[in-house]
């Protein structure tokens, strides 16, 4: 069996906005569009992941957050509907997600093996959250890939964001091991905004664009200093200081997702794919993707 | 603006599933599975019109959600306890209270709104303590979102509304506030029958507040909140908040009756149930040093102030 492989890493947001604002089947609410920026970003890169070869998408979530461990879904089906505690008015996804439970199964016990506390979950009556819904909706909107979904561990609640990035880093790599032995090739997905204040007031029209702006200009700052650095091939050195920017921004990288994403894939020396940075809400978001391959790898934006 | 409200007594829970799903796992579990039967037979008992729910584990970021389904109906399962089994519920909301708190709270500045969708996640604490408290829907409820940015003049603004409500609809009220004491958990998994406080530290503030609890001294914990917040509770919020509304629905004083039903370890975190029922007698030795707060004005705007 020939070794598997990460093939493509995406920084994929999660407000439910984007997907109110598609308009797709499953969302019952309905919209006349808005944050155009970031959703044509993420359709492009959608295109892009229907032309590459990939047996599973694997997504690290903030919203489903565990704090005895990294769980994972452990069960092939959950059908259901998702409705947003936070934006119950935007976001009400009937959703039928399949999974690649032996992947899941699989990198369970590499990061066992790694000293991770972890657990399967197999409740049928779990609800998939809605970060893993947004994110893989707008990168698939087919849903013709199996997920693996992890929780996050909140290491930055009970200890530091420090000891965050040490921990995610430990279960990035236990997560490789699982992939290379498993001889599939996957999708990872980091699913969360950059800086992450919110406004705590909403438009009558909440894709009324006329609104829409960074939650203040520090946060921004912020989010560019990330984005060069990802321009710039440098991840090593963005996760080293990601502490610093997570308590600054009180940035949703504080569930470790981008730390994990960036340990699995070595903490890439070359360029990331930058799609489309927008506010949602006050909060910065940015859909960005590392392509390992150098001949697929495209200067986007 | 505020009247005299009819708050016929407070309970104070934990949020854990333990006590619902898995009473006879320990003894604890047991000990707090009882108290929360005691307080169910409470308003039983009480002629309360309605229970207010305010629960830490339904974080809101537009301001103040109010839930306002006549029926919400669902099977919650917990991100942490899921093996433990699902929760099916169906409550019965009092949608006219809802509606008023939700205008009440606006009235006093604060960004307020109703709550009524098919599927809305209801949140573990809330699932927990109605089914345990209110299992035949005998009595209507209404539960308040805890705001993530709220600080304390915005959750005593909040409290303050709940008091208005009740005063334009002349109810008499239960109030149930669910929240842990520590919060801390242990990080692995464990043998229910060996849980424990956490560490001794947090053992040692937990029964401090029980003792303010017992002496029926909520202002003085409401007081104190900032100083529970930094010793014992993890930073997931900026604020712990329970006890500023709790104080501000009761009425701000320290005119109880308190008592103490249970206290126990939920994998590593305080679990107590207390009840809390206004006197006439009071025990108050501090020195309340924070404006109170009657109107929210929302942010300060200061990072526009003062600029070069």
């Amino acid at each position: 069996m020939p070794k598997g492989e990460i093939v493509l890493g995406c920084l994929a947001p999660h407000p439910p906005h984007v997907v109110y604002a598609e308009n797709p089947e499953q969302n019952e609410p309905v919209s006349e569009g808005g944050w155009e920026t970031l959703r044509w970003g993420y359709n492009r890169l959608a295109r892009k992941l229907k032309s590459i070869d990939y047996d599973a998408l694997v997504i690290f979530t903030p919203h489903w957050q565990t704090y005895i461990g990294t769980h994972f879904l452990g069960l092939p089906e959950f059908k259901s509907k998702s409705v947003d505690p936070v934006f119950p008015n935007i976001f009400r996804y009937n959703y039928d997600i399949k999974v690649d439970v032996d992947l899941a199964e699989k990198m369970r016990e590499k990061a066992s093996e790694h000293g991770i506390i972890t657990k399967m979950m197999r409740n049928q009556d779990f609800r998939v959250d809605y970060g893993t819904i947004t994110s893989c909706h707008m990168l698939n909107p087919d849903w013709d890939k199996p997920i693996v979904t992890i929780s996050s561990n909140r290491n930055a609640h009970y200890y530091s964001a420090e000891v965050m990035n040490e921990q995610a880093a430990a279960l990035g790599r236990a997560c490789a091991e699982a992939i290379e032995e498993s001889g599939k090739k996957v999708v990872m997905i980091s699913s969360h905004s950059l800086s992450h204040r919110h406004f705590v007031t909403e438009s009558p029209l909440p894709e009324d664009m006329s609104r829409e702006h960074i939650y203040n200009h520090s946060q921004y700052v912020w989010d560019m200093k990330l984005v060069d650095l990802m321009r710039n091939g440098k991840m090593r050195e963005l996760i080293d200081i990601l502490p610093e920017f997570t308590e600054q921004t009180i940035a949703e990288t504080e569930a470790g997702g981008l730390t994990w994403m960036m340990s699995a894939m070595g903490f890439p020396e070359y360029s990331a794919e930058i799609y489309g940075y927008q506010s949602v809400i006050g909060t910065g978001n940015l859909v960005a993707a590392w392509d390992p391959n150098g001949v697929t790898r495209e200067i986007v934006l | 603006m505020m009247e005299e409200s009819e708050v016929l007594f407070g309970i104070y829970c934990p949020p854990h599933p333990q006590p619902l799903l898995s009473p006879d796992a320990s003894p604890g579990y047991a000990k707090l599975r009882q108290a929360f039967e005691t307080c169910r037979e409470r308003i039983e008992q009480s002629d309360a019109d309605l229970i207010i729910v305010y629960s830490t584990t339904w974080p809101s970021i537009i301001g103040h959600q109010i839930q306002a389904h006549p029926e919400p109906e669902w099977t919650h399962v917990d991100d942490d306890f899921h093996y433990l089994g699902s929760m099916p519920y169906k409550f019965r909301m009092d949608v006219d209270f809802a509606e008023c708190l939700r205008d009440s709270a606006k009235d006093r500045g604060l960004h307020s709104r109703t709550i009524a969708y098919e599927g809305f996640p209801i949140d573990t604490g809330s699932v927990v303590a109605l089914k345990l408290l209110n299992p035949d829907n005998r009595i209507p409820a209404c539960i308040v979102s805890s705001n993530m940015y709220a600080n304390r003049s915005e959750t005593i603004v909040l409290g303050k509304s709940i008091r208005d409500a009740l005063s334009k609809q002349k109810k008499k009220a239960v109030v149930v506030v669910v929240s842990s004491l520590s919060n801390r958990m242990f990080t692995e998994h464990i043998d229910p029958v060996e849980d424990r406080i956490h560490s001794p530290k947090d053992d040692e503030w937990n029964r401090k507040i029980l003792e303010f609890f017992a002496d029926g001294r909520l202002e003085d914990l409401s007081q104190l909140s900032r100083e529970i917040h930094g010793q014992i509770r993890v930073q997931k919020v900026v604020a712990y908040k329970p006890a500023w509304w709790m104080a501000a629905t009761m009425g701000q004083h320290n005119n109880y009756d308190g008592e103490v039903l249970a206290y126990e370890a939920l994998h590593g975190s305080g679990g107590a149930v207390v009840t809390l029922t206004p006197s006439s007698g009071s025990v108050g030795d501090k020195e309340f040093d924070e404006d109170d707060v009657e109107y929210y004005h929302g942010d300060r705007d200061v990072l526009n102030k003062g600029m070069l």
